[in-house]
């Protein structure tokens, strides 16, 4: 079941990561990948950690290659624990950054949809797919093992270079990746994001539920009395 | 300069995963020195450490099934990389039911160390688990300060009594004060004390064996019961107590009085040793 392959395969994160990457890659594997803000003071490194995961352990994959999410990991571990501990069926619906993603869990006595915000383009570093696609020509054929990715001779020149001239232990400086510092853009998720409270520009906005609603599916006889609230408008609503 | 190396035994895996959650508990930040023999997590006592320094060595083809390197340059066949031991340990800890390990330096945007591990799954496809660790590629100029400590002559040497009772002793003497003195003689006696204002407490430990002197030593004649001792930070020997999570095949303390303390440990067939100096 879909949980339990995504409940295994968050378990190389560590447990404080924020946020994660969903994605497809190349030869159509679903990867997760560790999204990490690069931080001013850069000279302390995250590692960066990716799970490939391939197409035949789904019972259905529909999405291109290329396509990718960022999301909270926080809420999405709760999520599949929740769907692992009732045995629900989950599938997971998504579209371009930015837009909501939906993860819909299911059984016979109940019926709910988890909606959680993605980071949209202009949050990102850099594009999403451009972020996954590069690096998954390695991973996606396992046996794929020669120093292709391995330039770190060139690294290696011109660090000797810098040390021998300036006798200082630094590295050559290497270029930013370009978008690597965070635009300032208020309110980066959807923008039905009205009541979200302001954060700092250049943060991702604190990670909370857009909606979380359960409808049974239970005869009326059963159902609690009054009209349920809406919690949440539905996505033809959206436009 | 290159390096990748693969591991596909479980029993390897293991011990290595045990090696680097041993150095990550030992040093935040260590030197990872690779040539084409051995592997060795180093700190330095030059680095911030309170002079604390650590050499680890393992022979690579005990663990590797295949090992590839090429130093910085013929003559200078061995790359050493900075990384923060952490990083190691976890990454190698998602290993559990791997199929294979690989172990690559590469370049992603900045020096890496690459643990790619092929996990065992249901279905036909395997899944991988990728974590590129970041690096500090450490130019040869650096080098020097990152050599094989010279084992100093010691006044005594002694075995070691179980690693996980001295750890409780030590954790509780911890409570009372900041500093401890460790004295032994070639009598087969160890104390542990410390001294406050308040109290004195000695822990004795009798009948712990003393290895063979060296040979130039035979004709020293130290009187057996003499202790050397020395005065050293608590909460170091308690650091160095908590990575030893399994007691060792061989455990020997060396003493130079008033100086330092040398512990020198094999794990199987993994060397550790590490300096504390005397508190000054």
């Amino acid at each position: 079941p879909l949980h339990r392959v995504l409940g295994e395969a968050v378990l190389p994160f560590p447990p404080a990561l924020a946020e994660v990457t969903l994605g497809i890659g190349c030869g159509r594997r679903v990867i997760l990948r560790s999204y990490q803000e690069e931080e001013a003071d850069s000279s302390v490194r995250a590692m960066v950690t990716e799970m490939s995961i391939g197409e035949e352990d789904f019972q259905q994959l529909q999405a291109q290659e290329g396509a990718a999410i960022t999301f909270c990991l926080k809420e999405f571990r709760g999520l599949l624990s929740f769907a692992e501990s009732a045995n629900l069926s989950l599938s997971i619906h998504f579209d371009a950054p930015g837009r909501p993603a939906i993860f819909a869990v299911k059984d016979t006595l109940l019926d709910g949809h988890f909606v959680l915000a993605t980071m949209s383009e202009s949050d990102l570093h850099s594009p999403a797919p451009h972020r996954l696609v590069p690096p998954l020509q390695a991973h996606s054929t396992p046996h794929l093992d020669d120093f292709a990715n391995d330039d770190i001779d060139s690294y290696m020149i011109a660090m000797e270079t810098t040390v021998d001239s300036e006798g200082s232990r630094a590295g050559p400086s290497i270029p930013l990746s370009p978008g690597l510092r965070p635009p300032c853009s208020p309110g980066p998720y959807s923008e039905d994001n009205d009541a979200e409270p302001s954060t700092e520009p250049g943060t991702p906005p604190p990670k909370k539920f857009r909606s979380l609603f359960f409808g049974s599916i239970l005869a009326p006889a059963h159902s609690p009395p009054g009209p349920s609230p809406v919690l949440a408008e539905d996505s033809e609503g959206e436009g | 300069m290159k390096f990748r190396a693969k591991i596909v035994d479980a029993a390897c895996l293991n011990h290595f995963t045990r090696v680097s959650a041993m150095v990550a508990k030992l040093a935040k930040i260590c030197t990872l020195r690779i040539s084409p023999q051995t592997l060795n997590f180093i700190l330095s006592d030059k680095v911030a450490g309170g002079g604390v320094s650590m050499w680890c060595e393992l022979e690579q083809e005990n663990f590797f099934s295949e090992f590839q390197m090429e130093g910085v340059s013929a003559e200078n066949n061995a790359i050493y990389l900075e990384l923060t031991s952490e990083n190691l340990s976890r990454a190698l800890k998602t290993a559990q039911n791997a199929r294979a390990l690989k172990v690559k330096l590469t370049n992603k945007h900045f020096p890496c160390l690459t643990v790619s591990i092929e996990l065992l799954s249901v279905s036909s496809s395997s899944r991988i688990v990728t974590h590129d660790i970041p690096v500090k590629v450490i130019p040869r100029k650096l080098w020097k300060d990152l050599q094989e400590p010279t084992v100093p002559n010691s006044d005594v040497s002694i075995y070691l009594p179980v690693l996980k009772t001295m750890k409780s002793i030590v954790e509780k003497m911890r409570n009372l004060s900041s500093h401890l003195i460790i004295e032994a003689n070639l009598s087969g006696d160890l104390n542990l004390k410390i001294e406050t204002e308040l109290v004195c407490v000695t822990t004795h430990f009798k009948d712990l064996g003393n290895p063979p002197l060296a040979s130039e030593d035979a004709s020293q004649d130290r009187d057996p019961e003499q202790m050397a001792e020395v005065r050293i930070d608590i909460r170091k020997l308690l650091q160095f107590l908590a990575g030893q999570q399994v007691n060792p095949t061989r455990a020997v303390c060396n003493i130079v009085s008033n100086k330092l303390v040398h512990f020198d440990l094999l794990h199987e067939d993994v060397s550790l040793q590490y300096f504390i100096p005397a508190f000054s």
